[in-house]
């Protein structure tokens, strides 16, 4: 039994946070709304990442707002089945993305389209799901990317446990595993940390705070001062982050994918940002936010204040932004060219993939579909 | 309040509102079920009337809704929780099977969960996987838990109320590619004679073949016999409308009338609804059947991406070709 006097301090003077988990007051963020420097102290102990990489994450996310602009049309020309838009989550999309070597994982959500582009999954296997013609279009082991999730924070647990198979088997794999504030609340995400944490899995957790889980606001999701406030009780350490500064962005991701990769366990990082678009094109918005907020967000768009910082440093010309442009259109050009005609899903592949071999079972019923569809 | 023509969503939140505005205790709980009204706006207008504290945006978490709505049940509130869509139920499937069904048993009957689980169901609205499953048969399988599925605007309205009304909880599949579809609506008609919850219903009267369907299948066996009335068969459709428990009285005495069965539903074909209506029909019925049952189910296989979905769903000809197997036995 240890008394009080033997620590005088107990409770008035110790810190509330000795291991340094809880983010700090404010989220770190090297740029202003404008794109001008922050104060200095914004920056906590994070290095700037370099401009090559910075130049890089520009034309990404030139290119990743011009796909998602154009998967919103071909949606509205009835080509998707449904696109929830990653519009002014650039930062994120884009950043998580350039935080990873090849041989690192992500484990994306339905909103992460956007992200998939930027690991250079072709962009038509990209949008397979959502197009309706099946449920994962690109090749999970090829491109070190789980399917995209749907059931909110249930992918969480297996980034955990594929991270903690790459420390098992001595390899230096990181995983970076994406989820919204809402999905914070499910119970997956809790228990994704905790295992994480206890088996020191090599796992970024990156929370798009983007404000909104469809209809419901933060302040009717957590009662916590933040959700990088979530991590502590796991012995995760929480950082929240200007999910609308890439240089922030960058600099927080590039750092976590570090002291993940060096086997210091699991990092939950919180990203705030803003859902530009509705949840879906499927989502009428104005039932339930006002236009005003949509508009200020606008004003700390996460491509102009890239746009802002390069050319200051002298690290962006016209010819960089008309040259990502380009490179902009070529993607979509071929993306319009190749989504123009019906896709080629064929009913009968249904069994095949049920199982490893397909049962008996299954062949009798595919005898059924197969007969139908020659009547016809 | 006179007779009405009104979607099913909105049967289904008229039968709501009449509920709450009857009992203080029913809350209304769910994602995005108050200032959106729910994303098939089912709950519209609902928080407007009854206020935060009886239509709650929850966070989100199923198995958190489920759990919350027990802990309300046993102070005598009647939650009513909204799943968003089928394959979301699963984060909350621990609290329905293992607590929400278990709890009178456990207790010796001295606690009961008026709560009703709504959950809307079902395929051909061309979605994304997870937004179209037909999960009804795993709640089904599961003793104390209530199964009820609506397939027109009518029962909507009543059976919501009805499910509200028990002291047991039930689960309350809407049929989503339904929601749409117009019934009259008669609010006025005294509630005591609105056939009880738990009874299956005549839809169509018929003599020579009995296909018994439930939620969005009633409307494509209905289509189906007016087809085959055109070429002079006579199918009498039956709305199984409670899952469990299943009474099946209706369907035995159509079948020792016709001598022939068809059962029809969206849910994979394996211990589905359907493998329990045909043991039952052979084990009480057997002398009367001229064939045996035949089922028109789904594959079993995952719910099909959205492409080739009209390929894995039942629909008027499978289901016509069903009967032609049955009367050519
Ligand atoms: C388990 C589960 N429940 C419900 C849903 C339906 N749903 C889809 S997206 C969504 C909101 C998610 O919000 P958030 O996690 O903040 O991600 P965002 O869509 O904003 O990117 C909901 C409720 C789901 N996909 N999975
Ligand atoms: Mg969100």
């Amino acid at each position: 039994m240890t008394t009080q006097a033997e620590h005088p301090a107990s409770s008035a003077a110790a810190p509330a946070d000795p291991a340094g988990l809880l983010p700090a007051a404010e989220p770190v963020a090297f740029l202003d709304d404008d794109g001008s420097p922050a104060p200095e102290h914004r920056r906590g102990r994070y290095r700037e990442p370099d401009l090559a990489l910075l130049r890089e994450a520009y034309s990404r996310m030139v290119v990743g707002r011009r796909f998602d602009a154009q998967a919103t049309a071909l949606t509205k020309q009835g080509r998707l089945a449904v696109y929830p838009s990653s519009r002014g989550q650039e930062a994120c999309q884009v950043g998580s993305v350039l935080a990873l070597r090849p041989t690192d994982w992500l484990f994306p959500t339905y909103r992460d389209t956007m992200a998939l582009v930027t690991r250079d999954i072709d962009a038509v296997e990209a949008l397979t799901l959502l197009r309706g013609n099946w449920h994962c279009g690109y090749d999970p082991h090829a491109t070190r990317t789980a399917p995209q999730c749907t059931p909110l924070a249930t992918h969480l647990p297996h980034a955990a446990g594929l991270a903690y198979a790459a420390r098992r088997k001595g390899e230096d794999t990181v995983v970076m595993a994406l989820v919204g504030d809402g999905g914070t609340s499910e119970g997956d995400f809790h228990e994704a940390l905790n295992f994480a944490a206890i088996f020191a899995a090599p796992v970024v957790f990156l929370v798009q705070n983007n404000q909104y889980a469809i209809s419901v606001p933060l302040s009717d999701q957590t009662a916590a001062a933040s959700l990088a406030d979530k991590g502590i009780g796991y012995g995760v350490p929480g950082v929240r982050v200007d999910g609308n500064d890439p240089v922030a962005v960058l600099a927080v991701l590039t750092d976590a994918v570090e002291t993940a990769r060096s086997g210091a366990g699991p990092v939950l990082v919180e990203a705030d940002t803003y859902r530009v678009e509705p949840h879906t094109n499927a989502d009428d918005d104005t039932r339930y936010r006002e236009h005003d907020e949509v508009e200020t967000w606008k004003h700390r768009d996460p491509v102009d204040r890239l746009d802002a910082y390069l050319r200051a440093n002298d690290a962006l010309s016209d010819d960089d932004v008309s040259a990502a442009g380009a490179r902009a259109e070529t993607l979509v050009d071929d993306l319009r060219t190749r989504m123009a005609g019906d896709p080629d899903a064929d009913p009968r592949e249904l069994f095949a993939h049920v199982f490893a071999e397909p049962t008996s079972q299954l062949r009798e019923q595919a005898g059924w579909l197969a007969a139908e569809l020659g009547e016809t | 309040m006179s007779a009405e023509s009104m979607t099913i969503a909105k049967a289904v939140n008229a039968g709501l509102r009449r509920a709450m505005e009857g009992d203080d205790h029913v809350l209304v709980m769910g994602e995005d079920v108050g200032r959106l009204g729910g994303v098939f706006r089912v709950t519209d207008g609902l928080q407007k009337d009854f206020g935060e504290d009886r239509v709650i945006d929850t966070p989100l978490a199923e198995g958190g809704i489920i759990g919350t709505a027990v802990g309300l049940a046993l102070r005598g509130y009647r939650p009513v929780c909204e799943i968003q869509f089928d394959g979301f139920v699963f984060p909350g499937y621990d609290q329905i099977v293992s607590q929400v069904a278990k709890m009178h048993f456990r207790s010796g009957g001295r606690l009961r969960l008026p709560i009703v689980i709504r959950i809307p169901y079902g395929g051909s609205i061309g979605a994304v996987e997870h937004h179209s499953e037909s999960p009804e048969a795993y709640f089904a399988h599961t003793p104390g838990l209530k199964v009820v599925t609506c397939s027109n605007a009518l029962d909507a309205y009543w059976m919501v109320q009805q499910a509200v009304a028990l002291d047991d909880p039930v689960v309350f599949f809407e049929p989503k590619r339904r929601y749409y579809e117009k019934a009259e609506v008669d609010p006025a008609v005294d509630a005591a004679d609105v056939l009880a919850l738990e009874s299956a219903r005549v839809t169509l009267p018929g003599d020579d073949v009995t296909v018994a369907a439930y939620g969005p299948m009633v409307k494509t066996c209905l289509d189906a016999a007016s087809a085959a009335a055109d070429e002079g068969r006579s199918i009498e459709v039956v709305d199984l409308r409670s899952l469990s428990p299943l009474e099946l009285g209706t369907v035995y005495e159509s079948v020792r009338r016709t001598g022939r069965l068809v059962v029809v539903h969206e849910a994979q074909r394996t211990l589905g609804i359907g493998a329990e209506v045909a043991a039952r029909v052979t084990e009480e019925c057997f002398y009367s059947l001229e064939a045996p049952v035949q089922r028109v189910t789904g594959y079993d296989t995952p719910y099909p991406p959205a492409r080739v979905e009209e390929q894995y769903l039942p629909d008027l000809d499978r289901v016509l070709d069903a009967v032609d197997r049955s009367l050519a036995y």
